[in-house]
């Protein structure tokens, strides 16, 4: 009997379990069978900073959210229509956020009198009533599992270790995800424990079938392919957009990538993507701790390297000194701040916007930075070859911004094509440039940049350091004009990047009096919360800076074009403090820092009020 | 002068082509001047063109020292010039890159990158000028003050116990530990010699007497020759006027000053600086915490040890080889894709 089929246009599914319970994986598998499917896609990982919190418990859940559709789409969905709860735990964190009516799907051999009680439920949430305004499932996916399993000579721990392939196999048939790819990544992934790969495609097929043929599932679901512009695709998270971007950033240049790191939450996936591909000539330095890392980085671009520094917020802090002495140097720096929630340590997997302003000014002195903010998973890609293309081109240290949303969230990405990527290379002095002589602080008239000889060319041995410098000699000077000349010309150097950068671009189709300005990883919520304001008659512009020192040279007048101006950001208003001062402009804030990224019901919102 | 750049002729260089055309700016009778001296006078015999040479420190009295050779160099900032020259020796492995660092610099809020330069052994030589007091910023005590120090920062004296740089070296997985003295130049030189030709990290701790606040502070072994422990590997080891004093090893490992004439030569310990284990090294370095008698000075440890720089470039290499040529477009395709087509 085969069961009949409803169609969707867009689908939000939400995996919650216990962290050792494999809701990554899952949600991951669930991700590629999609992509693979060809339907639009975003995510959102949601997990806890601790590896294995204790089992069963609130803080120990994980989850994993999809939002898959046959158009395009911007975000990972604000409510899921479906929730996975693998325990207790997983419903009690989670169930607040499905809307009534959705479809509850839990694991009911995990709803134990312990497990009930870890969570913090007086009773049974599937016996007392409570959950009878949603679509409950409940399904024995332990006990089904072991039963699937129980030929296999495996400890029932293992077997049971196989129940999330269980869900997944399950929620691949109430989807009609294709299979293919899963079964062989299991044995891609298991190839050297044949029993274990044999579980898991056992436990993966059986929670299908339990699919086709249980009662609890009268019909399956099924949301076509979306209209994507044409080209090659593959699922990408903003991390390793970024460790890409920099490899394209290395070959563009023609210059090895030298990377300093030193473990931190949510950046560490950069550092480990680049260990792999050492066969780019990429040297990955783990330092000792945050400083070195960027000082390592600093010491290799003196040597001609395209150098890298890649932490978050709390590790960013204290490479402060060293991005001032880059600054001094007038040497290519890159440091990526994958910014967290704080301050401090703070919530170090949840994402935040809130060290704009720190790598802005969080230097001693005038200490200017060119700055750029990633916007989506695949646009880090492009961010990281556009902060390399500033760094080398203008010798200074840039910051690159993306944050734990955009880091771990994944989304289709359209192959660019080799072919098309800018060149980025530079010059090397090889010659002396006054009189015979080497003089360091020479300048490029244009860009201001000064002429940068790497140890190794013959005759432009030169010293250059902290220290004030004399315009053009680099001698050590004090010479207090000529302080206020170097001061100035820093500023001037980074200020006129301006003219080198894009101009801001506005979308706005209806000639709205509203401007919606964001930054950075706030992209898809906010043009999703856009175009839903849009379908409801509102008229709205919006506008997402990806530059933000300098500012696009046409900010100012794009600001004043719109009478009224929202700046929503997830932190408490540093880019409006920014505007506000740059331009004179009464813009107003919409700031949230719960340590998610916003939802675009709520933004939509926001902006309808100012309509 | 010639560069050596591939013409076949040998380099022939000399002191003078490694003085920068910047006015030195230490303190007149600064024991700085006698190391800077006697490097430039050493450089020429490395036979490495100066292009080649770069020297990084960070802050400090003794971190002025790169913008006095005419070669590349950087003056950075406090403590950090171990993990600076880290960076680019081991992306530039054609350079011989030299830090030189102070008490302060190096084992006050440097001495985390310090050890871990050590540890890992990346090919960069330390020059640690040890002078007992912060100088540059006008007299305070050290990490190598004496207990009991009285300086600005300490009027009723420090209750710091100071480190001792050859045993902090030496802990620290140092395949090369030296000490030697500002105004000795032989010495010194031989030092440097053998610290140029180690393969990997070599660590130099040099006293140097900071005439204006710290005066005399290595007198007991700079002035008084008696005090010097020299080191010399392969040798029984014998100081003093006539080396009527010498070195014996207790049977708990720990080192002993005696009189020869008590024990006889053959109770005195050979030196051996190539010894893989540490201890011989380690206990001849507690024979003076602090320079107030008889110190030893020389080569305390010089063993082969993989070389970071090499290491990581064999990885290089190796994953050339194993995987190809980085190719941007495979790598981009690398992983499930799938392909939209016009419509
Ligand atoms: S303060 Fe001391 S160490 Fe510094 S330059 Fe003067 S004498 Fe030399």
């Amino acid at each position: 009997m085969t069961k009949p089929v409803e169609k969707l246009d867009q689908v939000i599914i939400r995996f919650a379990g216990d962290s050792g319970d494999g809701m990554q994986l899952t949600g991951s598998r669930f991700t590629s069978e999609t992509a693979a499917f060809g339907n639009d896609l975003s995510t959102l990982p949601d997990f806890p900073a601790e590896i294995r919190a204790p089992a069963g418990s609130l803080p120990g859940v994980s989850g994993f959210q999809i939002q898959f559709s046959d158009h395009d789409i911007l975000t990972p969905g604000d409510a899921p229509d479906v929730l996975v709860a693998m325990n207790p735990a997983a419903l009690r964190t989670n169930v607040g956020d499905l809307p009534k009516g959705g479809t509850l799907i839990v694991n009911r051999d995990a709803f134990t009198e312990r497990n009930l009680q870890k969570a913090g439920f007086e009773g049974n949430p599937l016996e007392d009533g409570s959950l009878a305004e949603y679509h409950l499932h409940e399904v024995p996916l332990t006990n089904l599992t072991l039963e699937a399993l129980k030929s296999i000579d495996i400890t029932k721990r293992e077997a049971e270790r196989s129940k999330n392939m269980f869900a997944l196999g399950l929620m691949s048939w109430l989807y009609n995800r294709p299979t293919e790819g899963t079964l062989s990544y299991i044995e891609r992934k298991f190839a050297t424990r044949p029993l274990i790969a044999e579980a898991n495609t056992i436990a993966f097929k059986a929670g299908y079938a339990y699919g086709e043929t249980t009662e609890d599932f009268a019909v399956s679901y099924e949301v076509g392919p979306a209209k994507l512009p044409p080209g090659t695709y593959r699922n990408v998270t903003g991390n390793q957009a970024l460790a890409m971007g920099l490899i394209a950033a290395s070959t563009q240049s023609g210059l090895p990538l030298f990377l300093g790191a030193y473990p931190i939450t949510p950046a560490s996936g950069i550092l480990e993507d680049l260990a792999r591909r050492k066969n780019f000539g990429v040297r990955t330095f783990q330092a000792e701790d945050e400083i070195a890392a960027v000082g390592a980085a600093l010491g290799a671009s003196f040597g001609g390297a395209l150098a890298v520094s890649t932490s978050s917020g709390p590790g960013v802090v204290l490479k402060s000194e060293t991005i001032g002495l880059a600054v001094a140097l007038e040497l290519p720096l890159l440091i990526l701040d994958i910014q967290r929630a704080g301050p401090s340590t703070g919530m170090p997997t949840k994402p935040e916007q809130s060290d704009l302003l720190m790598v802005l000014y969080g230097r001693n002195a005038e200490s200017p930075v060119p700055v750029v903010a990633a916007s989506t998973p695949g646009g880090c890609f492009d961010a990281a070859i556009e902060a390399a293309r500033i760094a080398l081109k203008y010798r200074t240290p840039v910051f690159l911004l993306s944050d734990a949303y955009l880091a771990n969230g994944s989304e289709p990405w359209l192959l660019p094509d080799v072919s098309s990527l800018p060149d980025i290379s530079v010059l090397f002095a090889t010659e002396p440039n006054v009189d015979g002589e080497f003089w360091p602080y020479i300048r490029d008239e244009s860009t201001l940049a000064r002429q940068w000889a790497i140890p190794g060319t013959p005759g432009l041995e030169h010293r250059i350091g902290g220290l004030e410098k004399q315009d053009g000699t680099g001698n050590v000077s004090y010479d207090p004009d000529n302080h206020d000349h170097m001061v100035r010309l820093r500023a001037r150097k980074v200020a006129g990047i301006a003219a080198d950068i894009p101009e801001l671009d506005v979308d706005d189709p209806d000639g709205a009096r509203l401007l919606v300005l964001g930054w950075g990883g706030t992209y898809g919520p906010i043009a999703a919360a856009v175009r839903r304001v849009r379908q409801g008659g509102g008229r709205v512009a919006h506008a997402q800076l990806i530059h933000l020192n300098p500012f696009p040279r046409n900010t100012g007048d794009v600001l004043r074009r719109y009478d009224r101006v929202l700046v929503p950001e997830m932190n408490l208003g540093q880019l409006l403090k920014l505007v506000r001062a740059e331009f004179l402009v009464d813009a107003v804030g919409y700031n949230r820092v719960r340590g998610l990224p916003f939802r675009s019901d709520e933004l939509a919102n926001a902006i309808e009020a100012m309509l | 002068m010639t560069h050596g750049n591939g013409n076949g002729r040998p380099l022939q260089l000399t002191a003078k082509d490694f003085k920068s055309d910047q006015e030195v700016r230490w303190c007149p009778g600064c024991g700085d001047y006698a190391i800077l001296s006697a490097l430039q006078s050493f450089m020429p015999e490395l036979g490495i063109p100066r292009e080649r040479l770069v020297f990084i420190s960070g802050i400090g009295c003794a971190a002025r020292f790169p913008y006095y050779m005419e070669t590349y160099g950087m003056h950075s900032i406090h403590g950090r010039a171990p993990a600076i020259a880290t960076g680019l020796s081991v992306s530039r492995p054609d350079l011989s890159v030299w830090v030189v660092t102070g008490d302060g610099d190096a084992l006050s809020i440097g001495g985390n990158h310090l050890i871990h330069a050590l540890r890992r052994n990346v090919n960069i030589k330390i020059l640690l000028f040890n002078n007992q007091i912060y100088g540059l910023t006008k007299g305070q005590y050290s990490p190598t003050s004496e207990l009991g120090k009285v300086t600005k920062s300490t009027p009723m004296g420090s209750l710091d116990y100071p480190f001792n740089p050859i045993s902090l070296a030496l802990g620290a997985e140092a395949t090369f530990a030296a000490r030697s003295i500002d105004t000795d130049k032989r010495h010194l030189t031989e030092v440097l010699r053998k610290a140029s030709a180690h393969r990997g990290a070599a660590f130099v701790e040099i006293y140097q007497n900071c005439n204006v606040y710290n005066d005399g502070a290595f007198d007991a072994v700079r002035e008084q020759r008696e005090n010097r422990i020299v080191l010399e590997h392969g040798r029984r080891i014998r100081f003093g006027a006539d080396g009527e004093r010498g070195v014996i090893q207790r049977a708990d490992g720990s080192c002993e000053l005696v009189d020869v004439a008590d024990v006889g030569e053959e109770a005195l310990v050979v030196h051996d600086e190539n010894q893989e284990h540490p201890s011989l090294a380690f206990a001849l370095s507690r024979l003076a915490h602090t320079p107030h008698g008889p110190t030893p000075i020389g080569v305390f440890r010089n063993v082969d040890r993989p070389v970071y720089d090499e290491l990581m470039q064999e990885q290089l290499a190796s994953a050339a080889q194993l995987s190809g040529e980085g190719d941007l477009e495979a790598l981009l395709h690398d992983g499930d894709t799938w392909r939209v087509d016009g419509h």
